[in-house]
């Protein structure tokens, strides 16, 4: 099998897989890794999301021979060497956005994607960002009260 | 070798070594002042029936080598918070932080057998559970601390995990006056409960703290449980409900694929296990390729599904008959509707995932079921094997809504551990299997008849209501699991599981002297099971779009007309809060407010929701502006949960109520993912208010389903209000605002 190098966290991984293996199972299965989620395997729901080069996309279609160089961050390699959370995790733990949780690692990477490129978007821009991301438990009103709060956070207002 | 759970008693093992270096094993005093205990009043009331098969204090705690305390329940963590739940009344009633206390969820063997998570039912049933078997501990810990130290039952103080004299230093952890013993005593009534004005953490909004885990993404769901060796598995599902396997090709898969360990087919049961995951993936597409399977016979239409349902239903049964429906008055005008609802997905984000091990003797099946004990009596009948010889235990998947595929991964994942033993097989089941293969809520029929009298009140009332079963769960029958139709000597289904759900609040909670109804009840085309909140969102959304229709033809305001029908005090309070809440909201052209409100199965907690929209009658375009609900659970117990519990009904009873339908066409379920199954996303989500009412004095009631029912006739009244439109059948489009 072929050996691929992802730059994933901050590390350099050598993966022995099939070319074809999209980047979530790389993630979940060789990398041990539980932030990515499989949701739909589609690119429908946002479960995925990982960032690739500071931008959010879903990983459940991407096959790792299409990734090269680029700088993959997962939900693990958000919060800082000391444990210390990001200001998007933080706050959608401050603000209890969950219920299962099983979206929030999309939410949660749809949003740093988002305040990545607008530090201080609105409501409608916020609403736009996490579109794809579906929650079935429905904490929607949280997540975008969440972002919000992380964004005040981050700008430090 | 049997494989400990990973999830708890690993934690379990740790937390005992940690103390056996990090405590002291007397400790002194408190601190400069001695606190305050909150005094005790006996509850004389029910126990709740959870309690019935676990009577003892040590079914529901244990008290740890380190003093804490392990509470167990038997029901699971389906993001409704349960934990938290559970976590507060022990530490309550127990007068502990929160942190010495931890909870382990349900496990075969381990905890109680609550049966199902579902109904609502949790904390009525597990979190009463608890409270009154920690505060029979309290009394019992007194006790003995009192007899050990020689000291007075009044002169000691128990707080924070510590029994101490008032006057001297001696104090005892609860480990200490145990000895390693734990408290096997039957919880009796009276129960010496805390009195509530002394509460610390009940009643409050108390953060949980799997959410910071979550934010982590540390281990949390059975998707991210990994064992050494565990090996990956998917199961090609057959052609159709009704489709046998002609057969199967896997002469070239191991060329075809890399990874392959085995195909196992019995009957029309086809597995693959591969080391890794996407190989499993790729796997089960080659088989689909290399399959035959017998056509399953065609659907009815779905443009007539409505009219076929009725009839294969059976004869009516009565269901509720007071007074004399027909007793009309002369010269009052009998008013009817009739109100349709489709199938409906539970729609997980996550599909389902289960794991199990067979270790030459035992069983190990970890599973996101809402029940493990039945699934354990289902799976041991369909495999012929001792229910003692099956461990499961409980993981939290994603929320499931409902009795969804959980038990039917772990029936996979079951069937083939024994086919390759030592091993851990993870069987994860794709979208589109998750989609086309759920058992869904059924589809449903309404029709309502009522008549007025001069005054302008209700005087008959008649409910028909045609349903299939609403339970399908796993239990004694092992055909409720799906794999047992499809394996070489096939069980088919005996029972119809619970048909009750049907006619759930199909009776309405309004005071009318002559009222009937009937169920009629069929066995439909599609796999249908529990789907959150049972029967109740359609007869509720019928019941209370027909009351506003009512209202209207007496010339009454609809929530006046509901009053003058209620007796009960906390209904009325919860239409005066919503009358309150929505007070001063400003309407525009073609805005329109709703209302509705319904009392949980008629015997629980209150809801009245209400919302606000916009309709473009040129294109028929539907905008949920905002919704509010004023709800009663009874005592509160955890308010961000409950709010939590609230928000998320109204949001997901909301999407149902605007997008969402089964679709099938042929042999086919054609609703196969999310385009073709839409759901609420950000863009549709209102603004959303709560308002609690609390009643600490009032038996506290889950809050899990109490929001769904009115929230589809709110829409469905403010829809009307909007644009003149009434829609009557589910789910309320565009093209139904035009046609």
């Amino acid at each position: 099998m072929p050996k691929f190098t992802l730059h994933i966290n901050g590390l350099q991984k050598v993966i022995d897989t099939e070319p074809d293996t999209p980047l979530l199972y790389v993630l979940r299965d060789n990398l041990e890794l539980n932030g990515p989620k499989f949701g739909c395997g589609l690119s429908q729901c946002g479960a995925c999301m990982v960032l690739v080069d500071g931008s959010a996309v879903t990983s459940c279609m991407r096959p790792i021979a299409s990734i090269g160089d680029s700088k993959i961050t997962t939900l693990e390699g958000l919060a800082s060497e000391n444990g210390k959370l990001h200001a998007v995790q933080d706050a959608f733990n401050q603000e209890q956005a969950a219920q299962c949780g099983y979206c929030l690692n999309g939410m949660v990477m749809a949003s740093v994607g988002l305040l990545n490129d607008n530090p201080n978007p609105n409501d409608s821009e916020i609403r736009d960002a996490l579109q794809l991301n579906l929650c079935r438990c429905s904490a929607h009103t949280r997540i975008i009260q969440a972002v919000k709060t992380a964004s005040k956070n981050l700008s430090g207002k | 070798m049997i494989e400990l759970s990973k999830t708890s008693r690993r934690k379990f093992l740790r937390d005992i070594g940690y103390i056996s270096v990090g405590f002291p094993l007397l400790s002194s005093c408190f601190g400069e002042q001695d606190p305050v205990v909150a005094a005790r009043v006996n509850y004389e009331g029910d126990l709740p029936g959870s309690m019935r098969n676990a009577s003892k204090v040590n079914a529901w705690l244990h008290v740890l080598e380190d003093g804490r305390v392990m509470v167990f329940s038997g029901k699971v963590e389906l993001g409704q918070g349960i934990r938290t739940a559970i976590r507060q009344v022990a530490a309550e009633e127990l007068d502990l932080e929160l942190d010495q206390v931890e909870v382990h969820l349900a496990e075969t063997g381990v905890t109680p057998d609550e049966g199902y998570t579902a109904g609502s039912s949790s904390v009525p049933n597990s979190a009463m559970s608890v409270r009154y078997a920690a505060a029979t501990a309290r009394q019992k810990l007194l006790e003995l601390a009192s007899a050990k130290l020689n000291i007075a039952e009044e002169d000691l103080i128990l707080y924070n995990g510590k029994v101490k004299s008032k006057k001297s230093n001696q104090s005892l952890n609860f480990a200490e006056i145990l000895e390693g013993a734990q408290i096997d005593m039957e919880v009796t009534k009276p129960v010496p409960l805390k009195i509530k004005s002394g509460y610390r953490y009940v009643g409050k909004a108390i953060p949980r703290k799997d959410i910071e885990k979550m934010v982590r993404g540390e281990e949390v769901y059975i998707q991210d449980l990994r064992f050494p060796g565990m090996v990956h598995a998917r199961v090609l599902r057959p052609a159709g409900y009704q489709s046998k396997l002609v057969k199967v090709d896997d002469s070239g898969l191991s060329t075809a694929i890399s990874g392959i360990i085995k195909t196992v087919v019995n009957g029309s049961f086809v597995g693959v296990i591969t080391d890794r995951e996407y190989q499993a993936v790729k796997a089960e597409a080659y088989l689909r390729k290399h399959s035959e399977w017998t056509p399953s016979p065609s659907f009815p239409k779905q443009e007539t599904l409505f009219a076929h349902l009725k009839s294969i239903a059976e004869k009516p049964q009565s269901i509720r008959n007071e007074g004399d429906i027909t007793t009309t008055p002369n010269g009052t005008d009998t008013f009817k509707a009739s109100y349709t609802k489709p199938y409906l997905k539970h729609g997980s984000i996550g599909p389902a995932c289960g794991i199990a091990m067979y270790d030459g003797e035992i069983l190990h099946i970890w599973s996101h079921s809402q029940g493990i004990y039945p699934m354990r009596r289902a799976i041991a009948a369909m495999l012929k094997m001792e229910q003692e010889k099956l461990h499961v235990i409980a993981v939290p998947g994603a929320g499931c809504f409902g009795h969804s595929t959980a038990d039917d991964a772990a029936t996979d994942a079951a069937i083939l551990a024994l086919s390759y033993p030592g091993k851990h097989i993870r069987v994860q089941w794709s979208r589109h299997d998750e989609h086309t293969w759920d058992p869904y809520g059924t589809a449903m029929i309404m029709e309502l008849e009522a008549s007025l009298d001069a005054n302008g009140k209700i005087k008959t009332w008649k409910t028909d209501v045609w349903t299939d079963s609403h339970s399908m769960r796993p239990d004694n029958d092992p055909a409720t699991l799906l794999d047992t139709r499809y394996l070489e000597n096939p069980v088919q289904l005996k029972g119809r599981g619970y048909l009750g759900g049907g006619h759930r609040n199909a009776d309405p909670y309004y005071s009318i002297p002559n009222m009937q109804v009937n169920a009629h009840f069929f066995n439909g085309p599609l796999r249908v099971s529990s789907l959150r909140s049972l029967g109740s969102y359609t007869t509720i959304f019928s019941i209370e779009s027909f009351m506003d229709e009512l209202a209207e033809k007496a010339g009454k305001d609809p929530l006046e007309f509901r009053l003058a029908h209620l007796e009960d005090a906390r209904a009325i309070a919860v239409i005066n809060k919503i009358q309150e809440m929505c007070n001063g909201e400003k309407l525009e052209e073609g805005e329109g407010i709703g209302y509705a409100f319904s009392r949980y199965k008629n015997t629980t907690a209150y809801a009245t929701a209400a919302a606000k929209v916009s309709v473009d009658r040129a294109s028929g375009t539907i905008k949920l502006l905002k919704m509010w609900a004023a709800v009663d659970v009874g005592e509160i117990i955890n308010l961000d949960g409950i709010i939590n519990q609230i928000e998320g009904g109204m949001l997901q009873a909301a999407s149902w109520t605007l997008k969402e339908e089964v679709t099938f066409e042929d042999n086919k379920i054609t609703s196969s993912d999310w385009r073709k199954y839409p759901v609420f996303r950000f863009s549709d989500i209102p603004e959303v208010e709560v308002a609690m009412i609390d009643r600490p004095n009032e038996a506290a009631e889950g809050g899990g389903e109490v929001s769904m029912p009115p929230t589809g006739a709110a829409i469905a009244n403010a829809v009307y209000n909007a644009c003149g439109k009434r829609v009557y059948d589910l789910p309320i489009t565009a093209e139904k605002i035009l046609g």
